[in-house]
């Protein structure tokens, strides 16, 4: 698991650009959206395909996205749990 | 303003009629034009509904009397601004200091599209003269020289409201006097880009889009073009005119590059600042043309708007993309073009697909199909991502 | 068309990564790429605005311009609606067409498509400073001044703004330029007439 929100953070970074943010500086328990990293509609989008390029996960339900992304911990949970599922 | 602008006629193709009388007929006979795709090739062919306007190329081209190798987007455009310009009774367009001033999103993209599938099987096929047309502002100068348009030519492309804001534009011109007549609207044609990118977006819905229903779940995507001819006074004099731009704003709603502010504020200030200029209260108002576009974000935000600037006089309002889809850049001047021909025949447009009211709202969109209405101002709004919204108001006088 | 009641009151040029403000070079970096070049744009003139790096080229140039447009110029006399927004390029947003072209074929990019208007830079910058005026995207083959010049005219003699920023904003692969305007009704800053001819005089310095 810690090693899955490490790697995460990294794709997390690359794949919304975040180009002033490091790794270190997202907590795992810490709201992507809004209030914590500031992340917008487009990037819980940008998130959907992150899984899937990365994980092989495909989000079929946009509605579904606030609860997968809440937090670094909130996506390895749902990736370990699709993976579990598969 | 310093000269009143009047609506001399227009003209419009979607996907529910291939002329305004087509399009009224569909109205009426509650006929929305939503299908399994047959000129667009896509993998997403099984998936989404679409609005096609229903006829090849080679047919639209015969009708527009152009060479079928065109962009779609010129073809509809020369289409809808052609019977536009043979509605008002005008005569040769040469006699007048002449403009047009379209809207479209895609530009020559079908073309393009075809241009690359050859291109990417074998580097020396592919014909260039398809990507010639790419840019929005070729697909106008083409149409402008078909329809022997010379004084003045200009492209509008701010997404989803170009086509409100080519008439403004061409409103502008009119009252200032710069020109005699301006054909003003929009076009864009169904392409595989517009297709996946809303997909990505994830906002288009899998079953008839539902605007205003509180289980909507996105638009369905259409073709299309529309436009008005615009004039002054002097030449209103002579015709019969359908009836007058009263008053028409935009605003930046400044909240994200696609979403609409929950409250609606840039949808708000366009609105209200129509109003304003046509010296009308929300209570004048006698229909609303809604955006309307069957997505969570749009249909919540527009109505809280409408909710705030219209307090309790809410006006029957419905959304006319429940039959021809999401048009992009043409919505604006085919919505034009209907809201016009409402207030002209008193005619209330349904909104089809409609079952389940909105928690959030306090009215519903109309249902019907109505005549009979002595209609005295309509309103029209059109938003488009990059926040940019625009409403217009027509009034009889 | 010619109004003395309006002034041009700030210009930025930006083209071959050089950037000029009001009349003079403040700026270059030589050698550098465009995307660096924005990026060394956004690192000495603003910073602590992290969707810059979100934003397609256009967007980023546009928006860069902007900033430098506005520094000293502060636009808090106005109320939100009394800025506009009018541009225009040739090329419309092409470049980052081409670019969503090529995801399309493994995973579309949202974040791409979004930028696939070339008004989303209008957006951009409307959201930056809190603009809500009047915003237009004009798509033609070179910078007509006398349309702008004109049609930012009549939106300021009709009430509809008080104030706007105006110009173009061109971007193609590597070939770009980017000439905005602050034009207001009271003079400050260089408070230059606001005619088609003194925009293209500033355009080609």
């Amino acid at each position: 698991m810690e090693k899955l929100m490490a790697d995460l953070k990294a794709q997390i970074i690359q794949q919304l650009n975040l180009q002033e943010v490091k790794p270190e500086d997202i907590g795992d328990d810490q709201p992507l959206f809004k209030e914590g990293l500031g992340l917008d509609s487009i990037d819980a989008l940008e998130l959907i395909v992150l899984l899937q390029q990365h994980h092989n996960i495909r989000v079929a339900n946009p509605e579904d996205g606030p609860n997968i992304f809440y937090s670094v911990r909130t996506m390895a949970e749902y990736i370990t749990e699709q993976k579990k599922n598969a | 303003m310093s000269e009143n602008v009047w609506i001399a006629g227009g003209g419009v193709i979607c996907g529910i009629g291939q002329n305004l009388a087509q399009c009224l007929d569909a109205f009426e006979k509650m006929q929305p034009g939503m299908g399994t795709m047959r000129h667009l090739h896509s993998v997403h062919a099984q998936t989404f509904p679409v609005v096609e306007v229903k006829a090849d190329n080679n047919e639209l081209a015969q009708r527009a009397g152009l060479p079928a190798h065109l962009s779609r987007t010129a073809l509809l455009s020369m289409i809808a601004a052609k019977e536009a310009w043979d509605s008002t009774g005008l005569g040769d367009i040469a006699q007048y200091r002449a403009g047009f001033v379209s809207a479209n999103t895609v530009g020559g993209m079908d073309k393009t599209e075809h241009f690359f599938e050859a291109f990417v099987e074998d580097n020396s096929k592919g014909r260039l003269r398809e990507v010639v047309h790419h840019e929005c502002g070729s697909i106008t100068e083409l149409v402008a020289d078909a329809m022997g348009i010379r004084h003045h030519v200009s492209t509008i492309s701010t997404a989803c409201s170009s086509g409100a804001n080519a008439l403004m534009y061409g409103a502008r011109m009119i009252s200032n006097g710069l020109l005699d007549v301006v054909i003003a609207g929009g076009t864009d044609a169904l392409t595989r880009f517009t297709l996946n990118g809303f997909n990505t977006l994830m906002i288009l819905d899998q079953q008839k889009c539902r605007p205003f229903d509180d289980t909507r779940t996105g638009l369905n995507l259409g073709e299309g073009a529309g436009y008005v001819v615009l004039v002054a006074d002097r030449l209103a004099e002579k015709i019969k005119p359908w009836c007058r731009l009263s008053g028409f704003a935009n605003a930046n709603d400044a909240y994200h590059q696609t979403a609409s502010s929950p409250d609606g504020t840039g949808n708000y200030l366009a609105m209200q600042g129509a109003l304003q200029m046509s010296g009308l209260q929300p209570a004048d108002i006698g229909y609303i043309n809604l955006h309307g576009t069957g997505t969570q974000n749009n249909d919540s935000s527009e109505g809280l708007a409408i909710v705030r600037l219209f307090e309790k006089d809410y006006p029957p309002v419905s959304s006319t993309k429940s039959f021809t889809g999401h048009t992009l850049g043409a919505s604006g001047g085919i919505e034009a073009v209907l809201s016009a021909c409402a207030l002209k025949e008193g005619i209330i447009y349904p909104n089809a697909q409609f079952a389940t009211q909105m928690k959030e709202l306090p009215f519903s969109p109309v249902t019907a199909f109505s005549r009979g209405h002595a209609l005295q101002h309509v309103m029209s709004n059109s938003f488009g991502f990059g926040g940019n919204c625009s409403s217009l108001v027509f009034s009889k006088q | 068309m010619n109004n003395g009641n309006a002034y041009i009151t700030s210009s930025c040029i930006i083209r071959r990564q050089t950037v000029v403000k009001n009349g003079a070079t403040v700026f270059t970096a030589e050698n550098a790429a465009l995307p660096e070049f924005l990026r060394s744009l956004y690192d000495r003139y603003s910073g602590q605005y992290q969707k810059f790096h979100k934003m397609d080229l256009l967007s980023k140039l546009g928006w860069a311009a902007t900033e430098i447009l506005l520094q000293d110029m502060p636009m808090d006399g106005y109320r939100p609606e009394e800025t506009g927004v009018i541009l225009a390029n040739k090329s419309s947003s092409l470049d980052t067409d081409e670019r969503y072209y090529e995801t399309v074929s493994d995973i579309a990019s949202p974040a791409l498509f979004v930028y696939t208007l070339p008004n989303i830079v209008i957006g951009e910058i409307s959201i930056r400073h809190g603009f809500k005026g009047e915003n237009a995207f004009f798509v033609s083959d070179t910078f007509d001044a006398g349309l702008i010049s004109g049609y930012v005219t009549q939106l300021l003699n009709t009430g509809a703004i008080n104030a706007c920023i105006c110009g173009w904003v061109e971007q193609y692969h590597e070939q770009y330029e980017a000439a905005l305007f602050l034009v207001e009704k009271e003079a400050r800053g260089m408070a230059l007439p606001f005619d088609e001819k003194n925009m293209r005089q500033q355009k080609e310095v």
